[in-house]
């Protein structure tokens, strides 16, 4: 069957450019290919963060810490008038969670959720001549692992010989590394009150977030609080949820329940969820820069083509082709383009995130990989797509009007 | 006794008047009057600049007058929009230039398809067939694969003229049509328009400053400073 009059001039038009076509589809190809491993990079790096930040630490945590400080008295007492306060000193108030217990119970009726408490403080550890700071978190092993995947992440040991030593510690893998920390070796823990204990090794987890395995460390609720001088006291309640997405909202009541700071995961990892929207920006800026320069050179073959083809217009015009039957054929070149382009784009960009998942190194920044975290999916080759036959049609619809808008007298006459 | 039908008029131009609006307003054709009946061969003449090919391009609705009216078949085509103008042309004018325009991607062939698949008044299969006997007709048959390039000058001419037919109009216009041919194609040419006009009643308008080829018309028009001066 023969292809449709407009498509047929057009096909012709590209097929007798070949080396102008060629770089154009090139252009709208390496636009097309580079937003497809870029994306599966770099979305496979941010989603796999977020998902061992999610399997990880607790979706939410309540903390000993108010969000806005408490308002003075003279400020409740004169709401209206204009107060200048000056050198206040905050009053010297026992940290941790007042009432945790009904906190904790009244969280632990709530359906989907499940609660641990904990003490968290920073500590020195010391073995041998090595020196290394950290933060200790003092856990119920039982409801710790109803919480986080701790346990998972033991790489040596298990939670439960927390109780079997008499001051078990477990410790994260960077720390084990910088210090030649092993399993069952002793070591010295400092807290910042001044109170030192002997600990032994009996756990190392390694949960593939740097900052995690380079700096905590774990020991029973009750050690931790004598290591910290401050007994029966809990700073964090830990949370779990079955539906992660309610992390946000539920934070959000449970501070405006219970006036401690609540913050979700999301906003623990606000720092590095920030830098990921910089990153996708920057993607999306190099990549719209890539095909803004394939368009470039779609725009630059066109208004050749129209340039060229400018005898050819005024002819077809005079034979009775309507003006939008000449605006089509120059926009079906700029499709064509970007739809052959995109083909191409798509399989050279199937071959790179496949050349990218073989290459295999060992990477340590957020977290750590050994080679590419690759996301693959439809999406990308949808969006990718979309962005190339949108460019390509804007690209051409300029000359493609120009050429619509010819005047046939004047072409006959000017090549007359 | 019956008084005989009136025939209409293939292409009429009453009263017809181009300016090229400006600074310097500049006419190129005034206050024109012709009717070009159906199987009539006019040659329109006049010096360079006379507004010969003004004209023409009234005629084939190609450009609008500033005053006076163009009627196609008895239909005038004043305010009519430029979509309605190009379908007019399409199914009812043929036009024929000095230069072929012939689109050089295409065989002689495909481009006497061309204006068929645009009109799409007969089916596919139909097209490739008319096409080939249009340039029979013309003593093209063997040229019908060949690309302009391959083709000589009155070989194109012949297959431009074989287009300008493809739909089978009854007005032909020609700009010229021999302004680049050798003496024997320019007249190969003009006969062929003579047995358009006379075998097959279609009506043809060429342009051209050649007297002896005019001779061949069956009237002849020439025109001085945009105006008919003879042969109304």
């Amino acid at each position: 069957m023969a292809l449709p009059l407009g498509l047929h001039i057009a096909v012709q038009h590209l097929v007798h450019r070949k080396r102008q076509t060629l770089t154009s589809l090139l252009g709208v190809a390496l636009g097309v290919a580079f937003f497809i491993g870029i994306a599966s990079m770099m979305q496979g790096f941010q989603r796999d963060f977020v998902n061992r930040v999610i399997n990880v630490s607790p979706h939410i945590t309540i903390k000993d810490e108010f969000r806005t400080p408490p308002p003075q008295p003279v400020e409740t007492v004169h709401a209206d008038a204009t107060v200048a306060l000056r050198g206040i000193k905050p009053k010297d108030e026992v940290r941790g969670i007042r009432g945790a217990r009904a906190i904790i119970d009244s969280l632990e009726e709530m359906p989907g959720v499940r609660v641990a408490p904990t003490l968290s403080g920073q500590i020195l550890l010391r073995f041998g001549s090595k020196d290394v700071s950290a933060n200790v978190t003092g856990i119920v092993p039982e409801k710790e692992r109803r919480v986080t995947k701790l346990e998972e992440d033991l790489v040596e040991g298990s939670l439960d010989d927390l109780y079997t030593a008499a001051n078990g510690i477990i410790i994260g893998e960077g720390i084990a590394q910088k210090a030649g920390i092993g399993m069952d070796d002793l070591v010295s823990v400092v807290s910042p009150e001044g109170v030192v204990m002997k600990m032994t090794v009996v756990g190392i987890f390694a949960s593939g977030v740097t900052q995690m395995d380079n700096f905590d460390t774990y020991a029973l609720l009750k050690k931790a609080q004598v290591l910290q001088d401050r007994p029966n006291i809990i700073n964090r309640v830990r949370i779990r949820l079955d539906d992660v997405e309610q992390a946000a909202p539920l934070a959000k009541a449970l501070e405006a329940r219970f006036g401690y700071r609540a913050e979700s995961w999301q906003e623990q990892s606000k720092n590095v969820l920030g830098i990921f929207v910089i990153q996708n920006a920057i993607m999306y800026s190099t990549v719209g820069a890539i095909l803004i320069v394939a368009c470039f050179g779609i725009f630059n073959v066109i208004s050749t083509v129209v340039f060229e083809k400018t005898r050819d217009i005024g002819i077809l015009k005079s034979m009775g082709f309507r003006e939008g039957d000449i605006r089509r054929i120059f926009i079906y070149q700029g499709l064509m383009v970007g739809f052959v382009g995109m083909l191409i784009g798509w399989t050279l960009g199937f071959a790179l995130v496949e050349f990218m998942g073989s290459i295999k190194f060992t990477m340590e920044g957020f977290i750590r990989s050994q080679g590419f975290i690759l996301y693959k999916t439809p999406r990308h080759y949808a969006i990718s797509g979309a962005m190339a036959l949108t460019a390509s049609t804007l690209a051409a619809w300029l000359p493609a009007r120009r050429a619509s808008r010819l005047n046939p007298v004047d072409i006959v006459r000017g090549a007359a | 006794m019956s008084a005989a039908p009136s025939i209409t008029p293939t292409v009429t131009a009453q009263a017809v008047t181009r300016v090229l609006s400006g600074p310097l307003p500049v006419t190129l054709v005034r206050d024109i009057d012709l009717a070009v009946m159906p199987g009539e061969f006019v040659a329109v003449t006049g010096p360079s600049g006379s507004g010969k090919s003004s004209l023409l391009y009234l005629l084939g609705l190609l450009d609008v007058p500033s005053a006076g009216k163009v009627l196609l078949q008895g239909m005038e085509t004043a305010g009519l929009p430029a979509d309605a103008l190009a379908d007019m042309r399409l199914g009812r004018i043929g036009f024929v230039f000095q230069f072929h325009f012939l689109l050089p991607e295409f065989t002689a062939l495909a481009n006497v398809e061309i204006p068929m698949r645009r009109l799409r008044q007969w089916p596919e299969s139909e097209v490739a067939d008319r096409a080939r006997a249009l340039l029979d007709g013309l003593d093209l048959a063997d040229h019908a694969h060949k690309y302009p390039d391959q083709l000589s000058g009155g070989q194109r001419q012949r297959v431009a003229i074989a287009r300008a037919l493809a739909n089978d109009p009854p007005l032909i216009l020609a700009d010229e049509p021999t302004g680049n041919l050798d003496t024997r194609s320019a007249h190969m040419v003009f006969e062929q328009f003579a047995r358009l006009a006379h075998d097959q009643g279609r009506s043809i308008v060429v342009v051209t400053h050649d007297q002896e080829l005019a001779a061949l018309a069956d009237r002849r028009v020439h025109i001085v400073d945009g105006t008919i001066v003879d042969g109304l």
